[in-house]
């Protein structure tokens, strides 16, 4: 047996799993999550505190720990958002704090072991806040949009999208083992 | 610089990603202008899987329900439904046109102005940004609908339409923190800009020498040219005075963020703001305006309404000051020559009826007392359809009782 095919039976499952998986799971699991964002409140009342694509991007970032990789993506999910938000706001708004969230990620994951749950919860948390302080700054400063910010409201929802974060991360765990020994 | 560049390639890539977008987004708030082309791909991909979602749920949950469990009540409910937002779209119209004036005038208003021209749609999905209120409705400019047209239910206010695809639109909800609303109060009249932007409606600019009361209602002024003037806004929960300008505090008669289906004004026509009626959901029995004789009191005689009924009464008052029993034998001829104590005064035109009384009259017509007949006799028993009328004698003629069987004489 080779050095080479040593490495490449010892690659971590998460590798084989974006990389058979790539376009089509993300492309499919971004488009749910962004028309989940953008139907879920008509369908369930009261929800419009859950980012599924926010979570999305803090999972890719936390697990393909390319952090070139994540802020492209979160730059995708980002702008997609953007090109459903109100037609007020311009189109770069989520996809600059997408991006930055993204890179955190990635940067996040190389220093921590993710794989732990109360590491994500965490995260989670963190990221959701960061989010919503980030566009809310950009919007007053770059837009000077006088927009209320509650933080109170903001630290709930992010404990309730860490909540949230906690089991729609062990789904999607469970995707990629079962998607790289397929 | 290259070495440099490799070493920090994740950061330069990052600089380059976040610097390319905000230099897109400076451009796009230096032009002002929508990328409409991104956004007509977005909304094209997504709102047709909407629909499907939304459909699918409402076929299948509608079918149970439709065939197994309610039959067709579901339908005819969703129908009835509509109707009554319909009628109780017209009601707010007609309530506002027969309570500003009185019923001659309202109705030449209301024969001069039509309603404005409305299409229903309905809720499809909302905005992704979780902090700007906006949602998707399923028309589009297929059906007419342009950019800042007014989005209302019979209820009171929703927003306005920020962006037009072609099967679908996006309204900006009142309850934005953007967004502003021209209105007016009912009672005084007062101009103000509401705006619901730190989680509770407050109208702005209003002065602490205007009167304000707690409970008045705020109807759009018609200034921001979105939505027409009349429609109803809200309620006031809190009037106190600040510093400088008033604080009201404002509950929306509408449910912006809530509504399934909604109103988009096509062709908005102004109405006149309601004096005194409050468009709530109090439900009318009649529309027509009360009767002079129930204005008046309903059970009273009618005044004279003619000369001939004003002599009449004279002579009755005169008759009655003068203890004379017209028909009554041996009593002395009243001197009708004299002034009687209280003269017939002109009756009032009834123009400032209360508003209670502009609504429907809950106690049967009376029948209005007949006018005195000179030479009547007092107390004599009302005159049905059947009866024959008795004949009218002359002043001061002795009425003498017709023997028994006999017809009375007429003369």
């Amino acid at each position: 047996m080779t050095e080479t095919s040593d490495q490449i039976l010892k690659r971590p499952a998460r590798e084989s799993w974006f990389s058979r998986f790539q376009v089509v799971a993300l492309g499919a699991l971004t488009l749910v999550a962004i028309i989940g964002k953008f139907y879920l409140p008509r369908l369930i009342p009261n929800t419009e505190w859950l980012e599924l694509p926010l979570l999305l991007t803090i999972y890719f970032g936390l697990t393909r720990r390319n952090q070139i990789a994540a802020l492209l993506f979160g730059a995708f999910v980002g702008v997609a958002e953007d090109s459903l938000s109100p037609a007020n706001l311009p189109i770069g708004m989520y996809g600059i704090t997408k991006t930055l969230v993204g890179y955190f990620a990635a940067s996040v994951s190389v220093r921590f072991n993710v794989e732990n749950q109360f590491m994500r919860l965490v995260l989670a948390f963190f990221f959701y806040f960061f989010h919503a302080f980030f566009y809310w700054v950009m919007r007053r400063a770059l837009l000077g949009q006088i927009v209320p910010f509650d933080p109170r409201e903001t630290l709930i929802h992010g404990g309730l999208n860490a909540l949230v974060a906690l089991p729609l991360f062990a789904i999607l765990d469970r995707m990629r083992v079962s998607g790289s020994t397929s | 610089m290259e070495g440099l560049l490799s070493r920090y390639r994740n950061l330069t890539v990052l600089l380059v990603v976040v610097v390319a977008q905000l230099l897109y987004l400076a451009y796009q708030v230096k032009t002002n202008r929508d990328e409409r082309l991104i956004r007509v791909w977005a909304v094209s991909a997504v709102t047709p899987m909407a629909g499907i979602v939304e459909a699918v749920r409402h076929d299948t949950i509608g079918f149970l329900q439709d065939y197994f469990i309610l039959l067709d009540v579901r339908e005819q409910n969703r129908k009835l439904k509509a109707d009554n937002d319909r009628l109780r779209m017209e009601n707010v119209y007609f309530r506002n046109q027969l309570a500003t004036a009185e019923h001659a005038r309202a109705l030449i208003l209301f024969q001069q102005q039509t309603p404005s021209k409305t299409v229903a749609a309905r809720v499809i999905g909302n905005s992704t940004v979780a902090t700007a209120k906006a949602v998707f409705i399923d028309r589009g400019s297929t059906s007419g609908i342009e950019r800042e047209m007014a989005v209302v239910t019979p209820e009171g206010i929703v927003g306005k339409v920020v962006a037009v695809y072609p099967l679908v639109s996006q309204v900006l909800l009142v309850t934005d923190p953007t967004f502003k609303v021209g209105v007016e109060s009912q009672k005084g009249h007062i101009h103000g800009v509401l705006d619901c932007g730190s989680g509770k409606c407050v109208v702005e600019q209003i002065q602490n020498e205007d009167k304000v009361d707690v409970g008045e209602w705020f109807f759009t002024s018609g200034e921001d040219r979105i939505f027409p003037k009349g429609f109803p806004v809200g309620r006031v929960v809190a009037a106190e005075p600040g510093q400088g300008t008033k604080n009201v505090a404002l509950n929306l008669s509408g449910a912006p963020g809530g509504a399934e289906e909604v109103l988009v004004v096509l062709k908005g026509i102004h109405q006149p703001i309601p004096a005194a009626a409050v468009p709530d959901d109090t439900p009318v029995t009649t529309l027509m305006p009360p009767t002079p004789e129930l204005e008046t009191g309903g059970a009273e005689a009618p005044k004279g309404q003619t000369q001939a009924d004003k002599i009449v009464q004279k002579y009755a008052e005169i008759g009655k000051q003068e203890n004379h029993v017209f028909g009554g034998v041996g009593s002395a001829i009243p001197n009708f020559n004299a002034k009687p104590a209280s003269a017939p005064k002109p009756t009032a035109a009834p123009v400032a009826a209360a508003p209670a009384s502009r609504q429907a009259p809950t106690t049967a017509p009376t029948t209005p007392s007949r006018p005195g007949i000179l030479g009547a006799r007092p107390n004599a028993p009302a005159v049905g359809p059947n009866t024959k009328p008795e004949p009218v004698l002359p002043l001061g003629a002795p009425r003498r009782k017709p023997p028994a069987g006999q017809p009375p004489q007429q003369q």
